[in-house]
């Protein structure tokens, strides 16, 4: 091990490999049920996309297959936001819109640093790049397309609005602050909600029952399930390499 | 009328002297291993043939993800997964290559799909077989990738020019598959022994029916010797599956595992395994929609489709409401 590996700050590559290991996850889900052939190519694109980021960012804490399988629920560091369950596609995109925009304001930053993070999110923003742009032109087709599919979109935006400001809370180790994001963050979707033609989502966007509480631990109720599937096997099968 | 009749008989006569002269054409480009593109004439049954065949090899990777997708979320290693999503997104993008390979014949993806979901068109009756355990994955990609290899290198060199392009790229990404899904076998093969057990188990299930994979005996085999003649076709069902059992048997012996046939031996004098008889009712069982999960993936199939409709509604709104204002602009 080099100093540099020594030195990682293992909250933090959690924090940011918990986030693309369970995003990814959940968009290996639309395998096989997306509305479009050319959106499982490009699902599946982004999802291999965050897990190769994942394996990088868990590889830095520790060893991948032990953290992403035998970790319990309460250990788990991902945002709140990116274990939603999938919805229809318009909450798979407004997810993604919220996240992707998040991820790659934050990867810039990183990128330009000289961090531990930085030789990961130069490589990483690039692809980001791509599903922030993925994501907003959905959003732009959805929202500016049939009356459906504009009420299915609005929906969406608001449904996961209450979660987007558990990202700008700063996490222990990572050598930037997420606040500092925050405007970046809001001005950028703002911009694509009304170009979308929607409106923008009312509320809070954190509670007290969202307030980085995924970087926590503490999870909504479906990401228990999540990861009974995704462990189920590993786990059944102590100390077996695969 | 005397004359206009007279035209038209003549008329007749050298639409019938061109289409002769068309297929005589068509019959030394085809004798000349030429490549026969979207712009050359072609007989009505060529076009039909390769319509059919194109749109049943683009729908078996389509519904083929399926098998191996209901085991992404459950992939035993961070690894594997990812290994297991790119082969599937591998798939969709077969499909797309193939639905716009058949497109050049003047058919269309919504048509075709529309004949996937309605039943008129078939797609590969291995796919109606369900992957119960985690091996499943490796045997399908060594057994069922390894069938569609043998069977679809000879289709690199068919006659049709987009098809046996489309074959090209896609035999490449194929051979791919059918090694990580040896290497996924023999990780497990030489694991634990509920590992091996779980691979041996998952080979036993898919060897059969990967021999099905060949279509029917040569003897009944509908479509062949006319294949055959138009170069879409080089090898016939039983010289392919007979390559793939010779090619399979020293495989599953540096693999550690037994193929489930009691009668598969070598057989000096022919330089060919010897193998047992297939069950032909069961296969023909399958293609007639009563295999293990046939109604499953049409249904998924469909729904997917279904649900998916008003996305594909609001892309194209969008695209029109787009397409007006940049008219508007330029007016």
């Amino acid at each position: 091990m080099t100093a540099a590996q020594t030195t990682v700050p293992t909250t933090a590559a959690l924090a940011l490999g918990d986030d693309a290991l369970v995003l990814s996850h959940r968009l290996g889900e639309w395998a096989g049920h997306a509305p479009v052939l050319e959106e499982e190519v490009a699902l599946a694109n982004i999802a291999l996309d965050l897990l190769g980021q994942a394996r990088v960012l868990l590889s830095m804490a520790g060893d991948e297959d032990e953290l992403a399988y035998l970790r319990e629920e309460r250990a788990f560091r991902n945002l709140q936001l990116v274990e939603q369950p999938n919805g229809d596609f318009a909450h798979t995109i407004a997810r993604q819109l919220y996240f992707s925009t998040y991820q790659h304001l934050l990867y810039a930053e990183l990128a330009a640093g000289d961090g531990p993070f930085a030789p990961l999110a130069a490589k990483a923003v690039k692809e980001v790049a791509y599903h922030r742009d993925h994501a907003e032109q959905w959003t732009l087709r959805l929202g500016d397309g049939t009356d459906e599919s504009h009420e299915r979109m609005r929906r969406a935006a608001d449904a996961l609005w209450r979660f987007t400001g558990e990202m700008f809370r700063p996490v222990d180790g990572l050598d930037v602050d997420p606040a500092g994001m925050e405007a970046a963050w809001l001005e950028s979707v703002e911009d694509v909600l009304r170009r979308a033609t929607l409106p923008l989502p009312e509320g809070p966007r954190a509670g007290g029952w969202t307030a980085g509480a995924g970087r926590q631990g503490l999870h909504t109720e479906s990401f228990g399930r999540m990861l009974a599937e995704m462990q189920h096997l590993h786990r059944s099968h102590p100390g077996a390499t695969w | 009328m005397a004359t206009a009749a007279a035209h038209q008989t003549h008329g007749t006569e050298e639409r019938r002297a061109a289409t002769a002269a068309y297929e005589q054409a068509f019959d030394t480009a085809v004798a000349a291993d030429e490549r026969i593109e979207p712009r050359d004439w072609m007989p009505d049954a060529y076009r039909a043939t390769l319509v059919r065949q194109m749109a049943q090899h683009a729908h078996s990777e389509i519904i083929g993800m399926q098998p191996e997708a209901n085991w992404i979320t459950r992939a035993p290693s961070l690894r594997r997964k990812a290994i297991l999503m790119a082969k599937v997104q591998d798939e969709a993008g077969h499909g797309l290559y193939l639905y716009s390979a058949a497109e050049t014949l003047g058919t269309s993806r919504e048509e075709l799909l529309d004949k996937l979901h309605s039943g008129r068109q078939k797609y590969s009756s291995i796919f109606n077989y369900p992957t119960l355990t985690w091996a499943d994955v490796g045997a399908i990609g060594w057994l069922v990738d390894g069938a569609a290899i043998t069977n679809q290198v000879p289709l690199c060199r068919c006659s049709y020019g987009p098809y046996a392009r489309a074959m090209v790229r896609i035999c490449k990404e194929e051979s791919f598959h059918q090694r990580q899904g040896y290497e996924l076998l023999l990780a497990l093969s030489n694991g634990t022994p509920e590992q091996h057990e779980m691979a041996q188990d998952a080979v036993n299930r898919w060897w059969w029916p990967s021999l099905m994979m060949f279509g029917p005996p040569d003897d009944e085999s509908a479509h062949s010797a006319q294949s055959m003649t138009w170069k879409i076709k080089r090898h016939s069902n039983d010289e392919l599956r007979q390559r793939f059992v010779d090619i399979c048997v020293p495989q599953a012996e540096s693999l550690g595992l037994t193929l489930p046939d009691p009668d598969l031996k070598w057989n000096e004098e022919r330089g060919h395994y010897d193998f047992g008889p297939i069950d032909w009712t069961e296969f023909k069982e399958v293609l007639k929609g009563n295999g293990p999960c046939n109604e499953q993936r049409i249904t998924q199939r469909r729904r997917a489709h279904e649900e998916g409709a008003w996305v594909r509604e609001a892309a194209a709104a969008h695209a029109a409401k787009h397409s007006d204002r940049t008219g508007a602009r330029q007016a």
